[in-house]
């Protein structure tokens, strides 16, 4: 028997993407239907990288699909269109706005943030695809009550996360068996950490939207909190009105989480580069969601909340 | 500006004790030493610290999870948390401690490759440090660091440091449990966590973090054999490119050793030999593969493969086995049944099993084996399977990857055990 010599590890980046890939054709080889979210965030940026590396040359066994609130970034829309259709891969665009119309969203007031109310349109999309499985980016570093999600989460067929009674996850045997109507979420980077993406971005020389790096912005300060006004939709109409009596000011901005513009706040930044990102993320004092999901801090538990009732 | 640092890659670690031991306190300290902690979830740990009458920082706040643990101040099931030194990376797991959760901390063991067991330096050595010892053994993790805390409450004394160490090491050898090393420390005050400090100067061997930094990976201790589960299977046919009509890529993790082009491989079942065609990451050559990497295996011949064949060295192949014997832990509220047929994971593969016989139930908190007719949640037993199909298995003892399975029960999906091959 020539059993090989012992080998030196791989580097932390090489490890992550391995297992990534790994949850990846797990998810390919146990699941009938699966679907990836891609937002044009950096975290799904990174997860369409693991999927080329995963599946190529072949196509990707999913497609790929993204919850749009109606309320993103203009930059974020196109480079979600351009991207996927550089990979050649399809592209399902579900719409907040139409939960809306159908009546199954209602928002408390105009402007209300529809960040929460992605559920109810994921819910449905899922049922109007038949998927079983949904590919996200979620990372356990980015909030206490993600820190106890396994990486093949089991939801039931209302969608919800129950966190007492989640399946046992061993070694990496993943068991992502699920019956008709129930449905698995799948995280293949949730052993990441901020700092490891911005890494494995600058490492594999990945393209995002422009508004994660140091721009110009018209912004008010509201709470404490950096709030961008004026922000053109995709539409072109302008959201994020200032308020009466707010003093808009022009400052250097840029963007550490992309998403709903009603919720994510930018922090002030010279980074106009990966490489200064990557030395600014390793010095910062204020964590990711912290600084900029307006969200999160409504309450402590208000994630585990959120996943509760089917959020990603 | 470009960064390069030094990467000694990643360490998985798993922690164990009770909230009493200081479990959260040292994860706190950790995390707080090292940096990973950044202003803002300080600031909200000291808010709930200062709403809690506490007067200093309570850094164990930092690891309360979930709605309920808040409201019942423990920790229920296994969290894992994360934290850089610059060159290494660290996944903590963070097991609960109490006997109940006998099947988390099986959990957490899974992936470790070193065990942190907390003792307080008042109690020394308890039922529960046994069982703990027990757990991080049977699920084979190499490396196990006794962490005598609390040494602030009984004055720095090396005396009583030193009686600990002679208890546990009585106690080890008994259970055959080797590498075992010990250190002193005051998580609370953060003594030899990070820093040294200055309260434990009798003691002279490497701080917490030291020992961390120079832990072995996992799989770089022991030549392995190639061992590589077949996950999915890339056929593009319908691609524009002609070249690719006759592409069949096999994908997967290297499980354990190393594969080259050239190699002579064989396929089970099949038991079909050829060799190495090509080794491909994204669709393109990277000539070899080590353990771990994940990647996708072109051969000579056209043999064909699906997902749950394992293609190992035709030199180093494993013996096909229908029954199998093992170390199950229970995992369901529900206990086994033994009329049933339950579903075993190995690998990407998957057989029908029934149990065909329970050699003996261990006790986690004596050590003893004792008879037994059922398996009930957090059970722990040696049994014996019938399998519907062979599996190509390792003793779990030689291989972490191709000796562990976990049971499936097919009426609702859930993990219900979790196996090592014996």
């Amino acid at each position: 028997m020539s059993a090989t010599l012992t080998q030196q590890p791989l580097s932390h980046l090489d490890w992550l993407e391995a297992e990534a890939i790994h949850i990846m054709r797990e998810v390919a080889g146990q699941c009938a239907n699966p679907v990836l979210l891609f937002s044009g965030g950096k975290d799904s940026i990174c997860m369409l990288r693991i999927a080329e590396k995963a599946f190529r040359p072949g196509k990707f066994p999913f497609p790929l699909m993204h919850i749009d609130t109606g309320h993103n970034y203009q930059e974020v829309v196109a480079f979600r269109d351009k991207r996927a259709a550089e990979l050649g891969e399809r592209l399902i665009v579900r719409s907040v706005e139409d939960s809306m119309k159908r009546g199954t969203v209602v928002l408390k007031h105009e402007g209300e943030s529809r960040n929460k109310h992605q559920s109810v349109t994921l819910l449905e999309a899922i049922e109007e695809f038949g998927f079983d499985c949904c590919i996200g980016g979620a990372r356990r570093d980015e909030e206490k009550a993600r820190a106890k999600e396994r990486i093949m989460s089991f939801r039931d067929e209302f969608g919800q996360w129950d966190p007492k009674n989640q399946r046992p996850e061993l070694w990496n045997l993943y068991n992502a068996r699920a019956h008709k109507g129930e449905n698995i979420r799948a995280f293949p980077i949730s052993n990441w950490t901020e700092m490891d993406v911005w890494q494995y971005i600058e490492r594999e020389k990945l393209e995002l939207p422009s508004i994660y790096f140091a721009h110009q912005r018209p912004v008010v300060i509201r709470g404490g909190a950096i709030v961008p006004v004026n922000v053109p939709l995709v539409s072109g109409e302008l959201t994020n009105l200032p308020k009466a009596g707010e003093a808009i000011v022009e400052l250097q901005v840029r963007f550490r989480t992309v998403g709903d513009i009603s919720c994510t706040a930018p922090v002030e930044s010279d980074a106009d580069t990966v490489e200064k990102i990557v030395v600014e993320t390793a010095t910062t004092t204020i964590t990711e969601r912290g600084a900029t999901r307006l969200d999160d801090q409504t309450s402590e538990a208000s994630m585990e909340q959120r996943k509760k009732e089917g959020y990603f | 500006m470009t960064t390069h640092i030094e990467d000694h890659g990643l360490l998985r670690f798993l922690t164990c004790g009770s909230v009493d031991d200081g479990k959260s306190t040292l994860i706190g300290r950790l995390l707080y030493d090292t940096k990973a902690i950044l202003a803002d979830t300080l600031s909200a740990i000291e808010k709930t610290s200062q709403k809690r009458g506490l007067g200093a920082v309570d850094l164990s706040l930092l690891t309360d999870g979930l709605q309920a643990e808040r409201e019942q101040g423990i920790t229920i099931d296994v969290a894992y948390r994360y934290f850089s030194t610059g060159t290494r990376k660290y996944i903590i797991a963070d097991a609960p401690g109490h006997e109940q959760y006998t099947r988390n901390m099986v959990t957490a063991a899974s992936t470790a490759n070193l065990a942190i067991i907390l003792v307080d330096a008042r109690k020394g050595v308890l039922t529960q440090t046994k069982r703990h010892s027990t757990l991080a053994h049977l699920v084979g993790i190499p490396h196990l660091l006794v962490a005598i805390n609390k040494m602030d409450l009984v004055d720095y004394d090396q005396a009583v440091y030193e009686k600990i160490k002679a208890d546990y090491l009585e106690f080890a050898a008994r259970q055959g449990i080797e590498d075992v090393r010990f250190i002193p420390l005051s998580a609370l005050n953060g003594d030899m966590v990070v820093e040294r400090g200055e309260a434990l100067a009798w003691y002279d061997g490497p701080t917490l973090i030291q020992i961390l930094e120079a832990a072995p990976a996992a799989h770089t201790e022991h030549a392995e054999p190639f061992r590589f589960p077949v996950q999915y299977v890339c056929r593009p046919q319908d691609s524009a490119n002609p070249e690719l009509h006759d592409y069949r890529g096999f994908m997967g993790q290297v499980e354990s050793g190393a594969i080259a082009v050239g190699d002579a491989v064989t396929v089970l079942p099949s038991g079909l030999s050829t060799t190495v065609k090509a080794v491909q990451l994204g669709g393109r050559d990277i000539g070899s593969a080590i353990t771990e990497q994940s990647v996708t295996l072109l051969l000579a011949d056209e043999i064909d493969v699906s997902r749950g064949d394992m293609i190992v060295k035709t030199d180093e192949a494993p013996t096909p086995v229908k029954q199998i014997s093992a170390t199950v832990c229970w995992l369901a509220e529900t206990p086994m049944d033994r009329a049933r047929t339950y579903l075993i994971r190995h690998t990407t593969r998957e057989v029908k099993a029934k149990l065909a016989a329970i050699d003996h139930r261990l006790d986690v908190n004596t050590q003893e084996k004792l008879p037994a007719e059922k398996l009930a949640m957090n059970d722990i037993a040696q049994v014996q399977f019938k399998l519907a199909h062979p599996l190509f298995a390792d003793p779990y003892k030689a291989n972490r990857s191709t000796g562990a399975f976990i049971i499936i029960d097919e009426s609702n999906n859930n993990t219900v055990g979790a196996g090592m091959i014996l």
